[in-house]
């Protein structure tokens, strides 16, 4: 556990409540059958404004609080503990561009809506199902073209970051964008992005693209931790209570052993996690080198835990009825959001020089 | 040993078995049906049969070539295992499906044929063999899953009948089927000897079914309740008490079907390679690899582990030549199996990226919907028919001898 400050204990325990009364696992499949045209339930988001979560990387001359990412890590994390969904990533991760962007139009038109979660943001980065770091999308004349796959609360979304051949654009919904949802199996809005030219106002260069794409990335291994710290302890309280043979099954060794096996890699995964965000906060040099660690290790462990939940619930981890297979789907899309442990094990070497 | 039918069979050799074989088919196999998927096997159940496909059933079922190695008294095909494979042989030559199957098949009917009476046999085999009756498995309940034996289904003697109090869980196919072989309990104070194995009326007065979703979307599992149902005494299988062994004994054929190119894990295999969905997704070096050498070495190991696994097969297949039926050592194949088969839909989710992870929608084609599909129903692989905890629980006792601390 990282050295936390008394605000940042407060603002976790804070969210964890909240988190637990207002959107537990049940919230979560009541939005999925309701399947409301935006992915998320608005009253949540905007409570989540109110609170100040969303702009918790916002300075505080727009209205955030400029708390960093390890704080912000810290909130989203106990939203993924319980699924929640929200748009609080993917609108962080874009407003942190436009605050380290050079516009000052985009800083004074988005940031206190961003702040208040009046309005939502998100990136438009990758072409594929894959991400690769491959841009064919391109602006001339201050109009961008290009389509945008898989986009994260693409279907709610008011102002897009998106990334073009030379570096970071911002482009409101409306002249020239057409949203194309798609139907995931972890039933959270992911939308195709189609720009005709569309009015684009520049934030940065492709070095600003790579900054943002790491932020992004870091804030989801939160939401995988969240998810990873969760579906372990429901899988050892059910392992402390499911009987049989005439025993709780966790008496028995080899399960124990495989419980010890996942506790230990849960502990690597916090420290990776943590650490990829405090390096953000500081500054560091090497932000790339520890989002890379963070993602490939967050993959890795969430891929171990969401799998043996099922496996270890026997039945009823198939059934649709119990959450296993929520945190197993969502699990599968964040595994390949911002890249596959393979990309990110080549990225670290690469990295690395090696 | 040979039966009655097989001396008359004109075909002594195993070539002529051959052309009589080719023949049949070509003259069966319905024209229409050839170049299509088995539709009848679905994972999410079964669909309306085409006249083409009843037509096909119906041939091969008074053919008795859907079992071809079932007696042919009850209807069974009458061959020699050795007949059996160039059967199989010359149907994939011409791409023809096995119409008959589901669990009458592949577990009850070699059961009930080791241990039913000969009224028992007479009464349920030939509805198996032509694939006229289907049947699903009363074994799991809420409270025994891989405790089996602590089941609590209980069957009250009152007479010439039993009353059947309980409820099942896990029945594939159970808001289908048209009867029931189950474990039930006609003794309170022991507990594995107080299991009979009942075959029970899935329309019998006190039957309901409830189907269960699955993560996958799909509802091949019901809950199954039997209220206050009379079942006559007729339908005991062996003796009271002898529901243990005979359902052990079934367990083995399941297992057995399970691990090897029959049943759904068998079918979840086929389709297109993993080398060649990744050469379609992936991008490739200059030199034609896969640029992704962390994905490459991790495809390369599941190829190996799944030729590794088809050798396995063989050889025990060529080792078991004589023996009869499957033993302990299912319980490698079956773990073996399982992992493949999941390690092979997450290599397809993982090479298609977000495109194997869709579950409705244009954007999707109906090979990447079907991969998202697949992987999650492919979870259950490693928990039906025995946990792979529990298979491993029989490889460290009964194989290896390696018994628990008193």
């Amino acid at each position: 556990m990282a050295a936390l400050n008394d605000e940042q204990v407060m603002l976790r325990d804070m969210a964890r409540e909240w988190a637990d009364n207002e959107l537990p696992t049940t919230a979560f499949r009541k939005m999925r059958d309701a399947a409301p045209a935006t992915g998320f339930d608005p009253e949540a988001w905007s409570t989540i404004g109110q609170m100040g979560w969303a702009g918790i990387v916002i300075p505080e001359a727009f209205g955030g609080s400029e708390f960093g990412y390890l704080s912000l890590g810290l909130v989203v994390e106990q939203l993924g503990r319980n699924l929640a969904a929200s748009p609080l990533s993917s609108t962080t991760a874009a407003a942190s561009a436009i605050v380290m962007g050079t516009s000052d139009k985009a800083k004074r038109d988005w940031l206190a809506r961003l702040a208040s979660a009046e309005a939502v943001a998100t990136l438009a980065i990758d072409e594929g199902g894959l991400h690769s770091g491959k841009i064919a999308a391109s602006v001339s004349g201050g109009k961008l073209s290009g389509t945008k796959k898989f986009v994260a609360e693409g279907d709610g979304a008011d102002v897009f970051v998106v990334a073009a051949t030379d570096g970071l654009y911002l482009v409101a919904k409306g002249e020239g964008v057409t949203v194309t949802s798609r139907e995931m199996a972890d039933n959270r809005s992911h939308a195709d992005v189609a720009f005709a030219e569309a009015p684009a106002e520049k934030l940065g260069g492709t070095d600003l693209t790579q900054a943002i794409v790491d932020r992004a990335t870091a804030v989801i291994t939160a939401e995988m931790l969240g998810m990873a710290d969760s579906a372990f302890n429901q899988t050892l309280d059910y392992l402390k209570q499911r009987v049989q043979f005439g025993q709780v099954l966790s008496t028995f060794q080899a399960l124990q052993h495989r419980m010890a096996k996942m506790k230990t890699e849960l502990e690597l995964m916090r420290s990776v996690v943590e650490g990829a965000l405090e390096a953000i906060d500081s500054g560091r040099s090497d932000i790339d080198q520890a989002v890379s660690l963070a993602k490939a290790v967050a993959n890795d462990t969430l891929r171990l835990v969401s799998r043996e939940m099922v496996q270890l619930h026997g039945g009823v981890g198939m059934t649709d009825e119990f959450d296993a297979g929520l945190y197993l789907k969502r699990a599968a899309v964040l595994e390949t959001m911002w890249g596959t442990a393979s990309y990110h094990r080549d990225r670290f070497a690469r990295l690395n020089g090696y | 040993m040979a039966s009655a039918a097989e001396l008359d069979r004109p075909s002594d050799s195993l070539e002529g078995f051959r052309q009589e074989a080719r023949s049949w088919l070509e003259a069966n196999f319905p024209q229409a049906l050839r170049g299509k998927d088995n539709a009848m096997s679905a994972v999410d159940g079964p669909t309306e049969e085409t006249a083409e496909q009843k037509a096909w059933r119906e041939a091969m079922g008074a053919k008795g070539w859907g079992v071809p190695t079932w007696p042919t008294e009850f209807g069974g095909g009458g061959l020699t295992r050795e007949q059996a494979r160039v059967l199989g042989e010359e149907m994939m030559r011409i791409g023809a499906w096995n119409p008959i199957g589901g669990m009458g098949v592949m577990m009850f009917g070699p059961t009930l044929l080791e241990y039913g009476s000969e009224a028992q046999k007479q009464q349920h085999i030939p509805g198996i063999v032509r694939g006229e009756v289907r049947w699903c498995q009363g074994y799991s309940e809420p409270g025994a899953g891989s405790d089996l034996a602590s089941l609590q289904t209980f069957a009250e003697d009152h007479g010439d009948h039993y009353i059947v109090n309980g409820q099942k869980t896990w029945t594939s196919g159970g808001q289908w089927a048209d009867k029931c072989f189950a474990l039930v309990r006609t003794g309170k104070t022991q507990k594995h000897a107080g299991i009979s194995f009942l075959l029970i009326d899935m329309d019998a007065e006190g039957v309901e079914t409830r189907p269960i979703k699955l993560i996958s979307g799909a509802s091949p599992f019901c809950e199954t309740f039997f209220t206050n149902v009379k079942v006559h005494k007729e339908n005991l299988v062996g003796r009271e008490g002898q529901g243990w062994e005979i359902g052990t004994r079934l367990l083995q054929h399941e297992r057995n079907s399970l691990s090897g190119g029959g049943g759904s894990q068998g079918r979840m295999n086929q389709g297109e390679p993993i080398p060649s969905i990744a050469k379609k997704y992936r991008e490739l070096d200059e030199s034609g690899k896969l640029a992704d050498s962390d994905l490459r070495t991790r495809i390369i190991k599941h190829e190996m582990d799944q030729r590794a696994f088809a050798l396995t097969l063989r050889r025990a297949a060529l080792e078991a030549k004589g023996n009869a039926g499957p033993s302990a050592a299912t319980s490698v194949m079956k773990n073996v199996g399982a992992r493949i088969t999941q390690d092979r839909a997450e290599l397809a989710i993982e090479i298609m990226g977000m495109q194997g992870l869709g579950w409705e929608g244009e954007g999707f084609s109906h090979e990447e919907l079907a991969t998202t599909r697949t992987w999650l129903w492919g979870k259950a692989v490693s928990i039906y028919g025995g946990s792979s905890e529990i298979q491993n629980n029989v490889i460290a006792k009964r194989i290896l001898g390696m018994l628990d601390h008193q």
